[in-house]
C-alpha cells in the first residue's frame, strides 16, 4: 500500500510502486492539469511539487511525475497545479499571465509549478534561481523572454519571504492556499511504507532512466525502491574520507555545504547535469550503476579517486572498489545481481584541490554530453602530481584516463604539455560516431576540454594566446 | 489586452483533448506503424496480439468503409499502409484496446514481413531518380542569360538547411464517439477542422454532415497539425465507427516523432551576380525540396519558398526553380514559415558567401538592395508599402548598427578565446494563403437576450492568441465590454468549411469575417434604437457606455437596446462571409498578386563563441518589426519572441539525424533538442516601426505569426562571422543547423593551400 498526500488529501493506492506517479495523477486520481509531454523528463510540462518531511518541515522541491516512480511518493505531499490554486492568482501566476509568458498553456502547469518549487526553497531569491528552477520546463510558444521577466517579478515580492518558514510565509501572501499549513502534521501521521522482499526485483533509485528504458515493464514488476532509504541517504566525512550514500540526489551534492566547501565551483558544474526537477530525483547510485559511458557524475567522481562501497542483499556482504575498476564494458557493471551500491567514497585531500569538471552539449543545459571530463591534479615544485583525468562519451565505459594522466604526471603544465599530452590522450580513446557527435568531432573536443582543464586549472602557465595557435595549427 | 485563456492556463484549467473527461467504456487506440522504410509488404500477422487480454480489435486498410486515402492536396497516402510501405513509421494498423498500456502490449506482438526495397532519403538523390511529389515550380523575371554577362561578381555554391520537429507539447491527439443516427463526433487537436471532417468523411464512406469536428484549442500547432492532425482523427473516427465505442488516440511522443512529418530539408544551389557597386542584378537557384513519401502540403510550401526565394530585395532578373523531391521519410509539412525560411537562408548564403569573397560586410550587400515601395517582386506583385528599407533605417539608427559592429571588432581583437558575431537579417514575407480559395473565411455571432455575445468562427486557438483578437474586434465593433464576448469552441457545424489555421491568417480572415458580422448586428441594433427613440440612424451611436444620441447618452444601456432588439422580433445572430479581396495568381505564368500584404522587418543580431569549446550564446537581438498598427502588443510581441527562438532552434540546435535505412535516430527529447530557458537570447529588443498599416489586415495590424522566425537566420551568419574572425582560414559553408559540433570542427578547420601563418 502506497499512501500519500495528493494536494489536500489523503489517498492511499495498491497499484504497482513502480509505475509513474504522472499516471496516477492523470487517470487515477482524475486530476489533468498535470500534462503528458514526453515520458522522459525531458520537457517539464508534467512537474509536480514533493514534499518531504524533515525535522517538523515539510522541505518542497519540484520532480518530473512522468519518472518519478508512484511507490517514491509515499509518505511525501505531492502538490499538482490543482493543489495550489488559491481563490485568486498566485503571485506567480499573475506574473506569468501579466507578463504574457502563457500562449498555448500546455507547458504552464509545469512553470508554475517549477516557480512554486522556486517561492518554496530556502535560498535567497535571486532571478537567476527562479530561472534554474524553470531548466527543466520546455516551452515551445514564447521563446522564454515573457517567462524571464515573470520570475524577475516574483523574485522581486519573495525579497521579503520569511527563510524560516516560506510555506507559512506563501500562504499568508496567496501563493500557497491554506492548507499547506496543516501538511506536516499529516505527514507525520503517514506510517513507513513497508517493504517488499521478493528476491527478483527491479531496484529503482530516483527512476530518472528506468522510467524512460522501460516504463512498462517496470509498473508490473517487483521493485525495491532505494530513494527513501535512510541508510543511503547521508554525505558525511568520516575520519578525512568523504562517505556519500548511493540515494543521495544530484541535487543534494550540488546544495551539500561539505561538497561545496572541497569543491568551490561545484554548483557550475552540477548547473551543466539534468535539470533542476530531475536533479532533484536522480541519485548518485543510479548514475552509476545504470553505467552510462556519459555519466556525468561517474567522470565527475571519478577524477576525485573515488571508491564504491557495494552489499550484497543476500549474503550481506560487503566490499569495496575503485569506481574506475566498476565498469567492464559497454553497460556492464562488476557487481552481482544481488549486490547494490551503497556508497561512495572518496578522501577529502588536505590543502587545495585543483579540480574542473567540463561537460559540452548540442545544447548547454539539460542534454546529455558529447564528450565530458573531469580532472584533478596537484602541483608541487612547478610539476604536476596525482593527475587524475576522466572522460566521458569517448569509450564504451566512462574512461578513466590512466595513461594521459601518468604522461602528465611529473611534468610542467604548460602549451607544450597539453599538445604533446594531447597526442597520449587521442591513442587512449575510441569515440564512435554517433546521435551526440561524429568520433571526429569527438576527438577534437577530448583535446579541447583537456586544454580547458588546463585553462581553468594553471591559468598562470598557459599562454592563452599560444595555446589557440598551436591549436589551430595542429 | 491579455489573452483571454491565460488566467484558465495558469490554473491548469484549460481543457486539451487528452483531458476531457472519458466517456464510459472508452477505448484507447496506438498505431501500429512501418519498421521498414521502403518494401512491399509479405505478411502481417496480428493473431497473437489479437489474443490478448483487453484488446478490442486490430484495424487495418481492410477495415475502411470508405477510401483509404488521407492526401490533401494530391491524393497520394493512404491511412493505413496498403501492399507497400513508404516511410519507416508509416501507419499499418491500429490496436484498440481498453488501455494504452495494453494496446502497446498487443502492438510489440504484431508480425509484420516486409521485402526491403532501397530507401531515398535525401532530397539530391531523389531527384537524380526523377522522384517527384509533384511537377516543379519556376519563377522567372527579366532576363538571366543576358544579365550574367552584365554582372562584375558572380558566386555559385551549394546550400542546405535541416528538417525541424514542431513539437509542440501536446503531442497528436483525438477523441472519437457516436452520436445517434451513426453520425460521429470528433474532438481533434487540429488547426484544420474541415480537412478533417473531410477526409474522415471519405474514409469512412460517410457524408459530411454526419461528421462533427469539434476544437477547443491545440496545445501548439506550429503548422505540424495543419494536415497531420487527421490521420489521427480518422483512425479513432474508424475505430469508433467499427466498434461503436468512443476512442481516443493520443500519441506518445516516440510515435509522434517517428510517424509525423516536419519542416521540409532543403537542399539548393545558387548563382548570384553583382555589379561592381554591389547591386545583385541576377540571382539562379534550384531547390530541393525534401517531400518524404507524399505530397501532404508539399506543392504549396514549395510554392512559397518561391515566392520568398528573394526575400527582401529588389533583384531584376532572376530565375528560381523548386523540385519537390519524393524520398523516404514521413511527409514533411506544414511548419511556420511554410517553405519561405527555407529559400531566404539560401539568398542570404548566397550574399553572405558573395560578401565573404569580396571582403566586404554582408550589411553592405543587403541594403543596398532592399526592396522599394516601386518595385516589383518576381511574381509581378508591386511591392506597395514595402517597409523594409525604414524597418532597416531605423534599426540601424535606434541599436547603433555602427557601433556595434565596432564593439564586435574591438572584442575579437582583444580576445582569443570568445568571438562575437554580428549580422543583420532582413525578412519580407507575404500574408494570404498562396491557394486563392483558401483565403475566406466566415463567422457566426449570437447575441444573447441578456446582451452577452457567443462568437464562433474557424479560427482554432493554438497559443498564437487569435480569440483574444476577436474578441477585440468583435468587442470593438458591438462597442461593448470584452468580458460580455465569449470564443466558443471551433465547431464544424457552426462554422462550416473553415481553411485550417494557418499562414499567419487566422486573425486577419476570421477576425474580417466576425468584424462583417457585428458591423451589421450593429446596425440592425442600431436601426432598433432610432425607432424605439424616434431618431435617424445616423445619430445613434453604440458605445461601451450604452445608446448615444449625438453623442451624449440616450438613458439605454447596451442590455435594454438588445432586449428591446428580440422583442421587435429583430435576429440578433448573424454570420458573416469573408474573402480576401484583389487577390490573384496565374500559375500558368507564375505571376499575379497572390498576397494582400506583405510584412517587414529588420533584425541586427550578436552572438559569442567560446572558441576552445565551440558552444555559444546569442547575446542579442534587436529587432524592428512592422506590424501596422498593432492591436495588441502583448500578444504581437510574444509572437516576436517566441518566432524568433524557433527560428534560431532551426539554424543552431535542431537537428534530425536518419541512418541511411531511413529510421530517424533522432525521436525523442532526450536526442532532439529545442531551445530551452538557458537557450534563449540574453536581450530580445523589438521596436515597432510606426506604420498605420494595411486595410486587408484585421484593424489594420498586420499578421504576425510566421514572419519573426525568419529573423532567426541572423543567427546562423552572426555565427559564421565570429568563426571566421577565430579561423580566417574557414571558407563559409551553409549547412544549417550550425551545432556546437559543427561550430566547432569549423574553428579548427584548415583547408590545404590555406594554412593558417
Amino acid at each position: 500500500m502506497i499512501s500519500f498526500i495528493l494536494n489536500d488529501k489523503e489517498v492511499s493506492t495498491e497499484t504497482g510502486p513502480g509505475s509513474s506517479l504522472l499516471d496516477f495523477i492523470r487517470r487515477e486520481a482524475s486530476l489533468p492539469g498535470t500534462k503528458t509531454g514526453c515520458r522522459e523528463g525531458d520537457c517539464g510540462a508534467c512537474t509536480v511539487l514533493e514534499g518531504k518531511l524533515k525535522g517538523g518541515r515539510v522541505e518542497y522541491r519540484s520532480i518530473v511525475s512522468c519518472l518519478s516512480p508512484l511507490g517514491n511518493a509515499h509518505g511525501k505531499h505531492i502538490v499538482t497545479i490543482e493543489g495550489i490554486n488559491c481563490k485568486t492568482l498566485s503571485p506567480a501566476q499573475e506574473a506569468i499571465v501579466k507578463n504574457g509568458g502563457t500562449q498555448c498553456g500546455f507547458c504552464t502547469p509545469g512553470f508554475i509549478l517549477s516557480l512554486t518549487a522556486f517561492s518554496l526553497d530556502s535560498q535567497s531569491p535571486e532571478p537567476e534561481r527562479a530561472i534554474e528552477a524553470m531548466s527543466g520546463n520546455i516551452c515551445r510558444c514564447t521563446g522564454y523572454k515573457s517567462i524571464e521577466r515573470a520570475a524577475v517579478s516574483i523574485s522581486r515580492i519573495l525579497k521579503n519571504r520569511n527563510p524560516d518558514n516560506p510555506a507559512g510565509w506563501l500562504v499568508s501572501q496567496g501563493f500557497l492556499p491554506p492548507y499547506f499549513t496543516s501538511i506536516p502534521e499529516r505527514l507525520a501521521a503517514i506510517e513507513a511504507p513497508t517493504r517488499t522482499t521478493g528476491r527478483r526485483r527491479t531496484i529503482i533509485g530516483g527512476g530518472t532512466d528506468i522510467l524512460v528504458q522501460k516504463p512498462d515493464e517496470t509498473s508490473e514488476s517487483d521493485t525495491l525502491l532505494l530513494f527513501d532509504d535512510n541508510d543511503l541517504k547521508e554525505i558525511e566525512i568520516k575520519d578525512g574520507i568523504i562517505h556519500i550514500g548511493a540515494s543521495v540526489t544530484t541535487s543534494e551534492i550540488m546544495h551539500s555545504s561539505l561538497m561545496r566547501a572541497r569543491i568551490p565551483r561545484l554548483y557550475e558544474y552540477f548547473r551543466l547535469i539534468s535539470s533542476e526537477a530531475v536533479r532533484n530525483m536522480g541519485t548518485i547510485g543510479g548514475n552509476i550503476c545504470n553505467a552510462s559511458p556519459i555519466a556525468d557524475l561517474v567522470i565527475f567522481f571519478m577524477a576525485l579517486n573515488t571508491s564504491v562501497s557495494i552489499k550484497n542483499l543476500v549474503s550481506k556482504q560487503q566490499r569495496s572498489l575503485p569506481l574506475k575498476a566498476l565498469y567492464k564494458g559497454y553497460k556492464k557493471l562488476d557487481m552481482l545481481e544481488d549486490e547494490i551500491v551503497t556508497h561512495l567514497t572518496f578522501p577529502a585531500a588536505q590543502g587545495k584541490l585543483l579540480f574542473n569538471f567540463e561537460k559540452v552539449s548540442k545544447r548547454k543545459m539539460l542534454d546529455i554530453a558529447s564528450v565530458n571530463s573531469a580532472m584533478s591534479a596537484g602541483i608541487r615544485n612547478g610539476l604536476l602530481e596525482d593527475v587524475i583525468l576522466s572522460m566521458g562519451g569517448v569509450a564504451p565505459v566512462p574512461l578513466y584516463l590512466e595513461k594521459t594522466a601518468g604522461f602528465l604526471t611529473g611534468r610542467s603544465p604548460g602549451v607544450e604539455t597539453i599538445l604533446e599530452c594531447n597526442s597520449v590522450l587521442q591513442k587512449e580513446i575510441s569515440p564512435i560516431s554517433d546521435i551526440r557527435g561524429s568520433k571526429e568531432y569527438k576527438r577534437l573536443l577530448a583535446r579541447q576540454l583537456l586544454a580547458a582543464h588546463f585553462i581553468l586549472l594553471f591559468p598562470e602557465h598557459t599562454d592563452k594566446d599560444q595555446l589557440i595557435k598551436r591549436l589551430s595549427e595542429a | 489586452m491579455k489573452n483571454i485563456d491565460s488566467i484558465s492556463h495558469v490554473k491548469g484549467r484549460s481543457v486539451y483533448v487528452d483531458d476531457i473527461p472519458e466517456r464510459a467504456g472508452t477505448l484507447h487506440a496506438v498505431v501500429f506503424h512501418s519498421p521498414c522504410a521502403h518494401g512491399i509488404i509479405k505478411g502481417l500477422d496480428v493473431s497473437e496480439a489479437l489474443n490478448n487480454n483487453g484488446v478490442h480489435a486490430i484495424l487495418t486498410a481492410s477495415d475502411i468503409p470508405g477510401e483509404n486515402q488521407i492526401g490533401g492536396v494530391i491524393p497520394d497516402e493512404p491511412l493505413f499502409a496498403d501492399g507497400k510501405v513508404e516511410f519507416a513509421g508509416q501507419p499499418v494498423a491500429l490496436v484498440v484496446a481498453s488501455d494504452e498500456a495494453t494496446a502497446r502490449k498487443a502492438r510489440r506482438l504484431i508480425k509484420i514481413e516486409v521485402e526491403e526495397l532501397e530507401a531515398v532519403t535525401g532530397a539530391r538523390e531523389a531527384y537524380k531518380k526523377s522522384m517527384f511529389l509533384s511537377p516543379p515550380g519556376i519563377f522567372i523575371s527579366g532576363d538571366i542569360e543576358k544579365a550574367w554577362r552584365e554582372c562584375e561578381y558572380i558566386f555559385e555554391g551549394q546550400c542546405e538547411s535541416g528538417g525541424q520537429e514542431h513539437l509542440y507539447i501536446e503531442g497528436q491527439a483525438s477523441y472519437a464517439y457516436l452520436n445517434e443516427d451513426g453520425a460521429i463526433r470528433i474532438i481533434s487537436s487540429t488547426q484544420g477542422p474541415t480537412h478533417v471532417q473531410k477526409t474522415a468523411a471519405a474514409v469512412l464512406g460517410l457524408p459530411m454532415h454526419r461528421i462533427e469536428v469539434d476544437v477547443t484549442r491545440l496545445g501548439g500547432g506550429f503548422g505540424g497539425k495543419e494536415d497531420q492532425a487527421t490521420p489521427y482523427a480518422c483512425m479513432a473516427a474508424l475505430a469508433a465507427m467499427r466498434l461503436k465505442k468512443a476512442v481516443k488516440i493520443v500519441l506518445h511522443r516516440l510515435d509522434d516523432m517517428i510517424m509525423t512529418g516536419k519542416r521540409h530539408p532543403y537542399s539548393a544551389d545558387y548563382k548570384i551576380g553583382l555589379s561592381a557597386g554591389l547591386k545583385i542584378i541576377a540571382y539562379q537557384a534550384r531547390l530541393y525540396q525534401n517531400g518524404g513519401a507524399a505530397a501532404d502540403l508539399s506543392p504549396a510550401i514549395l510554392d512559397r519558398s518561391l515566392f520568398h526565394s528573394t526575400n527582401a530585395y529588389y533583384i531584376p532578373n532572376t530565375e528560381v526553380t523548386a523540385y519537390s523531391c519524393k524520398t523516404n521519410l514521413p511527409p514533411n509539412t506544414a511548419f511556420r514559415g511554410f517553405g519561405g525560411p527555407q529559400a531566404m537562408f539560401v539568398i542570404e548564403s548566397a550574399i553572405a558567401r558573395a560578401a565573404h569573397e569580396l571582403k566586404t560586410e554582408a550589411r553592405t550587400i543587403q541594403e543596398r538592395n532592399f526592396l522599394s515601395s516601386k518595385d516589383h517582386f518576381q511574381y509581378g506583385q508591386k511591392a506597395a508599402g514595402a517597409s523594409i528599407r525604414k524597418c532597416y533605417k531605423l534599426a540601424a539608427k535606434e541599436f547603433q548598427i555602427e557601433r556595434l559592429s565596432k564593439e564586435v571588432r574591438e572584442f575579437n581583437s582583444k580576445n582569443g578565446l570568445r568571438k562575437k558575431g554580428i549580422a543583420m537579417m532582413p525578412v519580407c514575407f507575404g500574408i494570404s494563403f498562396t491557394s486563392k480559395h483558401m483565403n475566406q473565411a466566415r463567422a457566426l455571432v449570437h447575441i444573447y437576450q441578456d446582451g452577452s455575445v457567443g462568437v464562433s468562427t474557424g479560427a482554432v486557438e493554438m497559443g498564437q492568441g487569435v480569440n483574444t483578437k476577436i474578441v477585440q474586434v468583435v468587442a470593438k465593433t458591438l462597442a461593448v465590454d470584452p468580458g460580455l464576448v465569449r470564443i466558443e469552441t471551433t465547431n464544424t457545424t457552426r462554422v462550416s468549411n473553415t481553411s485550417p489555421t494557418a499562414a499567419s491568417s487566422g486573425a486577419d480572415l476570421n477576425g474580417k469575417a466576425a468584424q462583417i458580422a457585428c458591423s451589421r448586428l450593429a446596425s440592425r441594433l442600431k436601426r432598433a434604437a432610432a425607432n424605439k427613440l424616434g431618431k435617424e440612424i445616423r445619430d445613434i451611436e453604440l458605445s461601451g457606455k450604452g445608446i448615444r444620441i449625438n453623442g451624449k447618452s440616450a438613458g439605454i444601456s447596451w442590455k435594454e437596446a438588445v432586449k428591446y432588439a428580440y422583442m421587435q422580433r429583430i435576429c440578433l445572430s448573424e454570420q458573416g462571409h469573408y474573402s480576401t479581396p484583389g487577390i490573384d495568381f496565374n500559375r500558368s505564368i507564375s505571376k499575379g498578386q497572390p498576397f494582400a500584404y506583405h510584412v517587414y522587418g529588420a533584425a541586427i543580431v550578436t552572438v559569442n563563441v567560446d572558441c576552445i569549446r565551440g558552444t555559444y550564446e546569442v547575446e542579442r537581438v534587436n529587432i524592428v518589426h512592422d506590424f501596422g498598427n498593432c492591436m495588441n502588443t502583448l500578444i504581437d510581441m510574444g509572437q516576436v519572441e517566441g518566432a524568433l527562438m524557433q527560428g534560431i532552434g532551426w539554424m543552431t540546435m535542431e537537428e534530425f539525424s536518419w541512418d541511411k535505412n531511413g529510421h530517424i535516430l533522432s525521436k525523442s527529447l532526450s536526442t532532439y533538442k529545442v531551445p530551452d530557458i538557458y537557450s534563449a537570447p540574453g536581450e530580445v529588443n523589438c521596436i515597432p516601426l510606426p506604420s498605420k498599416g494595411p486595410a486587408k489586415a484585421i484593424l489594420k495590424s498586420k499578421a504576425v505569426g510566421e514572419p519573426p522566425l525568419m529573423y532567426g537566420i541572423g543567427v546562423y551568419f552572426a555565427l559564421q562571422n565570429a568563426i571566421i574572425s577565430f579561423n580566417p582560414s574557414y571558407r563559409p559553408d551553409f549547412n544549417a543547423p550550425l551545432t556546437p559540433e559543427k561550430v566547432l570542427m569549423r574553428l579548427y578547420s584548415s583547408r590545404p593551400g590555406k594554412k593558417r601563418s
